[in-house]
């Protein structure tokens, strides 16, 4: 047989076959109407309709929807031959509540399926359902499909939040521990009705910040509470660091770890900025500036991190009657005298530091006269000595001047 | 040296025996240098990393020998070897003067204590400087030497003393009040500072790179020095043995050429790192 032969025959097969299929639904169902799936599946089942028409079956039938009839969603279609051209699906039919959050929301623009069913609408799954986009430990992957995008991020003047998440203790228990209780983009953001942090509605919002993160943490969250922060807050200082302050919002690093450690002294510094000037000039700070294996006091070390108190504050960790216990957490043997130490001293304060003050101006005399003493006597001494060399031996100069 | 290379030469001319070397230091006093040095060197080197642990090369020391607690740990070593330096070297001079009664060492022209010919000294010194006078003729020790050696000793009692008091802060507050606390670091610092600073400008000056001795005197190495040299730098303690007939006991061997070559490696190492360290503290201090 030649080559177009075998080709003409299977031309005829093809279109055999599919003649019997059309023969098939109009004889077998009533005409003009179209109930179960399979009806619809017997043309969308096949993948060689493409892409944007193929209907896996038997994913479609295990998520979400699969209980639902073809034409539950796609209600325009009447019967078959179905018309060239059918609606976009409202999913606001069923889901109102949801629909009208997202209306509001920063993603107002966005189709559900940008989010749920990995982009493809038929394979919708519960959220409680690990292959579901929305599944707690999938969804950084969703959000990060337009959120891991540096170019979007740069276009839209977003952080590449994505990578900072992975990276951070909430990342790291999701992704690698698979925690389900681990923070994820919804467990802040909220799903539906995300909102700009600039939103006094949104959790983000700087006001609502500790309650979101208290949602989890809440005994930080009544910590800080009661804490001057958490008060200053409270009475409408805006200026009042709130959690992602000090723990930033995305890269959340565990706070023992030393990154952490190095990077937050900055942030306090950046409001208490003569208080980081003086904490500069002390041993903690010379040596902490290195990181490394042994650790000097950073300020929560011995002001706290989240209840901080004014040192008048019976409570207050730097109130005199618990230095010794604050200061002996590193420094076994502290007492009361050891505890006078200032790890605020300003050597250039005559008023608060005055002994420190005279230690510091006499020092500084003694380096400063000694140096420019021996400076000049040296200096003379050289031009001298090389004036007589070159004067007894000629250009040359040589020893023994 | 070339005061050495320079004898070798004249020496090969000559005849061996027109040379002749005498000991000024003994081998133990050149010991007590090397350890001094040594561990001043590894407490100038780390003390300034962490003096200046803000700037870039800090950091970087730093990192390259396993951060601020391998720092702290050498520089604590270093304390340590120089405290008990710093003892034994004052229980010899104290057993020499008090045990065995040599009365030259805290006294007269052998002894470290100043006295009114240190001062005259100094003023003959720079008026010679300005031309205004002759040159000055010096003993044993002169006065830029006593001063060394004042500014190292008072130097490592307060350096020590508030560096002491940091390590173990708990039991000095036992006796000391509580803003000492804060002044020992200020001290300890500023003392620190002055010590590397004088040491690696004036004392490397004075000492080792002015035109007599350029680049570096010897003698502190191998111990000996030669005749002429002895008799141009110090006239009136060679004068004064000769008088007393107690040269002939000070006569030396002439150093080995290991032993130049060796004493030459490490004191050129010694001054190359001493500049280094000089040149990183004063552009950390002016950045």
């Amino acid at each position: 047989m030649t080559q177009a032969a075998i080709r003409k025959l299977r031309f005829s097969f093809r279109a055999g076959a599919l003649a019997t299929a059309v023969i098939a639904l109009t004889f077998f169902l009533a005409p003009g109407t179209l109930h179960a799936q399979s009806q619809c599946l017997a043309c969308h089942g096949d993948k060689s309709m493409g892409h944007s028409l193929y209907v896996n079956g038997k994913t479609f039938s295990a998520s979400a929807h699969g209980v639902l009839q073809c034409t539950s969603c796609h209600t325009d279609i009447k019967g078959f031959p179905h018309p060239d051209h059918v609606a976009k699906v409202q999913c606001s039919t069923c889901h109102a509540d949801q629909a009208s959050d997202l209306k509001g929301s920063v993603h107002a623009s966005h189709a559900c399926t940008s989010c749920h069913g990995d982009g493809n609408p038929h394979a919708i799954f519960p959220k409680s359902d690990p292959r579901s986009a929305v599944y707690p430990l999938n969804i950084p992957r969703t959000c990060g499909r337009c959120h891991g995008n540096p170019a979007l991020a740069k276009k839209y003047g977003l952080p590449n939040v994505y990578s900072m998440y992975m990276d951070s203790i909430h990342g790291f228990a999701l992704s690698k521990e698979g925690l389900l209780v681990a923070a994820n983009c919804q467990s802040c953001h909220g799903s539906h009705h995300i909102l700009s942090h600039k939103n006094p509605q949104s959790p983000t919002y700087k006001t609502n910040i500790p309650d979101t993160c208290g949602k989890c943490h809440a005994k930080i969250e009544a910590e800080y509470d009661a804490g001057i922060h958490g008060k200053a807050l409270a009475a409408g200082d805006l200026k009042a660091p709130v959690c992602t302050d000090c723990h930033t919002a995305h890269a959340i690093l565990n706070p023992t770890d030393a990154t952490f450690r190095m990077q937050s002294t900055p942030i306090c510094g950046s409001c208490h900025k003569e208080k980081l000037t003086t904490y500069r000039d002390t041993f903690h700070s010379q040596l902490g500036m290195f990181g490394g294996y042994v650790e000097t006091a950073r300020c929560w070390d011995c002001h706290g991190a989240h209840d901080i108190l004014p040192a008048s504050d019976p409570h207050s960790r730097i109130n005199k009657a618990n230095l010794v216990e604050t200061c002996g957490r590193c420094h076994a043997g502290a007492n009361a005298s050891f505890v006078q130490y200032q790890p605020h001293a300003n050597p250039r304060n005559r008023k608060l530091s005055p002994g420190l003050y005279y230690v510091r101006l006499f020092m500084n005399l003694l380096l400063i006269s000694v140096l420019t003493f021996f400076v000049l006597h040296t200096l003379l001494w050289v031009i001298r000595s090389r004036y007589n060399q070159i004067k007894n031996n000629g250009s040359k100069g040589g020893k023994d001047a | 040296m070339p005061d050495l290379e320079q004898m070798t030469a004249e020496t090969k001319e000559h005849g061996k025996e027109s040379t002749r070397y005498f000991l000024r230091f003994t081998s133990k006093q050149r010991y007590f240098h090397a350890v001094l040095f040594t561990t001043f060197l590894g407490l100038a080197a780390t003390g300034l990393t962490m003096r200046f642990s803000d700037s870039i090369w800090a950091r970087a020391v730093a990192r390259a020998v396993g951060g601020f607690g391998a720092i702290i740990f050498f520089h604590k070593a270093c304390a340590v070897v120089l405290t008990i330096a710093f003892l034994v070297h004052v229980k010899g001079v104290l057993s020499r003067g008090l045990v065995h009664r040599e009365r030259g060492i805290f006294w007269g022209p052998t002894s470290m204590v100043a006295n009114g010919k240190d001062l005259k000294d100094l003023f003959e010194h720079v008026r010679w400087f300005l031309g205004l006078g002759p040159r000055p003729q010096f003993d044993r020790y002169a006065y830029w030497e006593k001063f060394d050696y004042w500014a190292v000793f008072w130097g490592m009692v307060v350096i020590g003393f508030s560096g002491y008091a940091m390590w173990f802060a708990p039991f000095f507050a036992k006796f000391l009040p509580g803003w000492a606390l804060n002044a020992v670091l200020v001290i300890h610092s500023d003392e620190g500072l002055l010590a590397i600073l004088f040491i690696f400008s004036i004392h490397f000056v004075n000492t080792h790179l002015r035109p007599d001795s350029f680049p570096m005197d010897m003698v502190i190495f191998t111990g000996v020095e030669s005749e002429e040299e002895f008799k141009a730098k110090r006239p009136l303690e060679y004068e004064r043995l000769a008088r007393e007939g107690k040269l002939e006991q000070r006569l030396a061997e002439a150093p080995g050429r290991f032993q130049i070559n060796f004493s030459r490696v490490v004191g050129y190492a010694a001054i190359a790192i001493g500049l280094t360290l000089l040149a990183l503290t004063l552009a950390a201090y002016f950045d």
